[in-house]
């Protein structure tokens, strides 16, 4: 079953008098265990799509299932929970607390959900040990590289254990090395943890990456390429 | 849960320590003023009717329609028997209170009030005797005045005689902390010598001071006497006081002004506190975004940002608190007394806290309404 399910999604924004179609009856299912990638030019509709799949952005018109539960019907404010407890977001821009070290930057997002005191440091110590930063739990966001500021964000992400990850631009302001190290440790999170990930990226160096790769333009899905095989029900690579 | 919010504002706070100087700089500077006018406005309330309240009496018999103590209008002390003859009166005593002239060593004249009790009755005399007993003024031209007011009057020690409307006046003792709230300073003096100080006849006193005897309802008292006594109030020593306060403090706008005063206190201190807390805000809105974005709900985000508001109040109710109680230190040795009694100094913090909250809502407001999507806006 596919953890994300968007039937006919249309999202419009007023223009003056006339209104802008950002995306134009879009259908997409995004699939535990699979790295997809959004790509397409600027304004072409990605980023508009990740936030509605996210639940940060509600469609004009159209469906959308996330693990089998209908969110366009639901009120603004139970959205929160349904982000919380369902999705990890990447930001381009990481998005850390300057003012907290990783390690309260990872328990903050577990406080969030009510995890808190010992269970939630011991749970952040984990997380980040798991993306290779064991050793800069107190370090601030300031004393770290773009590489390692990207995996603190994915930590977390991750600190929910949400089986979707939704991620914008996470290698833009990263070098060329320290975005493969991001792209594999995602890579990583779908094949081997079944996590549904999906990417809205530029940088054409990450789409040796993907298991899908869907492009987009003017609001449109104009193709949709599954590189590698996943079992949709386990995550598995086929 | 609610640590690591306390955290998350705690670090957003101190983060920027220049603004958190003029966050506290903020509070400290409004709470001090609303301390200071508050407590001038209580200290000249207090002033204003220390006599009554100071007097031992139950009721107060005074020529009729006298709105406040300063303004008594002399009446026939015949009355006083009839006073003392009303069943439930335990105790009654004339009392003058008069203004007139004390003339110093160097010929200058100062106003002053002039209080004429009877020394053989505990109604109606002066209190924190520091020198001197009250107890002295039974000698005839003895009298008792504040060491407040010892320069303003030219007196330096005890025996020192002056003359008060022409008739010699030989001070006998002093006390400590009498204010006079129309900057006529207390002499205290037996009734006697009051009826030459302040030229009130022989057969005339200003108030009759009355004393209930144990277990005698005072309203009853009151009742009774204003049976038998014609062309004269008599007030309870609460509604005495009550109208002489409101008086001064409203009829002549004094109270009203300091109060103004404190208001503007409290503007200036939101408005102040709003604005840092606001910019705090608007500092960390883009994590506030991320929260969001995470699924953070608006009340997780009011509870961080109510946090440092009342971090920063309590910060700065702590130092403007020390800095009051130096003020109202100074204060004791001059001409206004500033009073923060341990209910105002106590309600002070709360009011810090709603002011500091109150301001928040600014930031509240503007928290509430940014759309979590800006997060994917670069």
């Amino acid at each position: 079953m596919a953890l994300i399910e968007a039937r006919g999604l249309v999202k419009t924004y007023a223009q003056g008098d006339a209104a802008m179609r950002a995306l134009d009856d879009v259908s997409i299912d995004v699939n535990p265990g699979e790295l997809m990638l959004l790509v397409g030019p600027s304004g072409s509709g990605k980023t508009t799509l990740l936030s509605i799949i996210g639940c940060i952005l509600s469609p004009s018109s159209g469906s959308l299932r996330v693990l089998g539960e209908e969110v366009t019907r639901l009120r603004a404010r139970d959205l929160p929970a349904i982000r919380r407890e369902r999705i990890g977001f990447v930001f381009q821009a990481f998005n850390l607390f300057p003012t907290l070290t990783t390690l309260q930057n990872v328990a903050l997002a577990l406080d969030l959900k009510g995890v808190a005191g010992r269970q939630a440091r011991d749970r952040a110590a984990a997380l980040l040990d798991d993306v290779g930063l064991g050793g800069k739990l107190e370090s601030y966001p300031a004393d770290l590289s773009g590489g390692q500021k990207q995996r603190v964000a994915i930590a977390r992400a991750l600190a929910g254990d949400p089986p979707i990850i939704l991620a914008d631009e996470p290698t833009a302001a990263l070098d060329s090395q320290s975005g493969r190290a991001v792209m594999i440790l995602l890579q990583r999170l779908a094949r081997e943890r079944g996590r549904a990930i999906a990417i809205v990226t530029h940088d054409n160096r990450m789409l040796g990456y993907a298991d899908r790769t869907v492009r987009m333009e003017d609001g449109r899905i104009v193709s949709d390429v599954t590189e590698r095989k996943t079992d949709t029900t386990t995550g598995a690579a086929a | 849960m609610d640590l690591r919010i306390s955290e998350l504002a705690w670090r957003n706070l101190v983060h920027d320590k220049v603004r958190l100087l003029v966050t506290v700089t903020g509070v400290v500077f409004a709470v001090v003023l609303i301390v200071v006018e508050l407590g001038l406005f209580l200290g000249f309330t207090t002033t204003t009717s220390s006599l009554i309240d100071r007097s031992n009496a139950d009721l107060w018999i005074a020529a009729a329609r006298v709105p406040y103590i300063e303004m008594g209008v002399p009446f026939s002390e015949r009355k006083l028997p009839t006073v003392l003859a009303t069943p439930g009166v335990a105790r009654a005593t004339k009392t003058i209170v008069r203004f007139s002239q004390w003339q110093r060593h160097d010929g200058r004249q100062e106003s002053v009030q002039v209080i004429g009790f009877d020394p053989d009755q505990p109604l109606g005399g002066p209190w924190s005797v520091v020198e001197g007993r009250a107890a002295d003024l039974k000698l005839a031209d003895n009298v008792i005045v504040d060491e407040l007011y010892k320069t303003k009057l030219g007196v330096s020690r005890v025996g020192e005689t002056f003359e008060i409307r022409g008739h010699r006046a030989r001070v006998a003792g002093f006390t400590r902390g009498i204010r006079s709230f129309t900057t006529s300073p207390y002499v205290f003096t037996s009734f006697k010598t009051a009826q030459d100080f302040a030229t009130v006849a022989e057969d005339q006193t200003v108030f009759i001071l009355v004393k209930a005897a144990n277990g005698q309802d005072v309203g009853e008292l009151r009742s009774r006497l204003l049976s038998r006594l014609k062309d004269v109030d008599v007030l309870t020593t609460a509604e005495f006081s009550g109208k002489t306060r409101f008086y001064w403090m409203f009829t002549t706008g004094a109270g009203v002004a300091v109060l103004l005063a404190a208001l503007l206190g409290l503007v200036v201190g939101v408005v102040v506190v709003a604005q840092t807390i606001y910019a705090t805000t608007m500092d960390h809105l883009a994590e506030y975004g991320t929260l969001k974005a995470m699924g953070a709900t608006n009340g997780y985000l009011y509870r961080v940002i109510i946090q440092q508001a009342v971090i920063s109040a309590i910060a700065g109710y702590a130092l403007a608190m020390a800095v009051s109680v130096f003020v109202v230190r100074a204060s004791a040795k001059g001409g206004a007394a500033v009073l923060l009694p341990l209910p105002m100094a106590v309600g002070m913090l709360g009011l810090t806290i709603v002011m500091c909250t109150g301001a928040a809502l600014v930031s509240i407001n503007k928290v509430t309404r940014l759309d979590p999507a800006t997060v994917f806006k670069g």
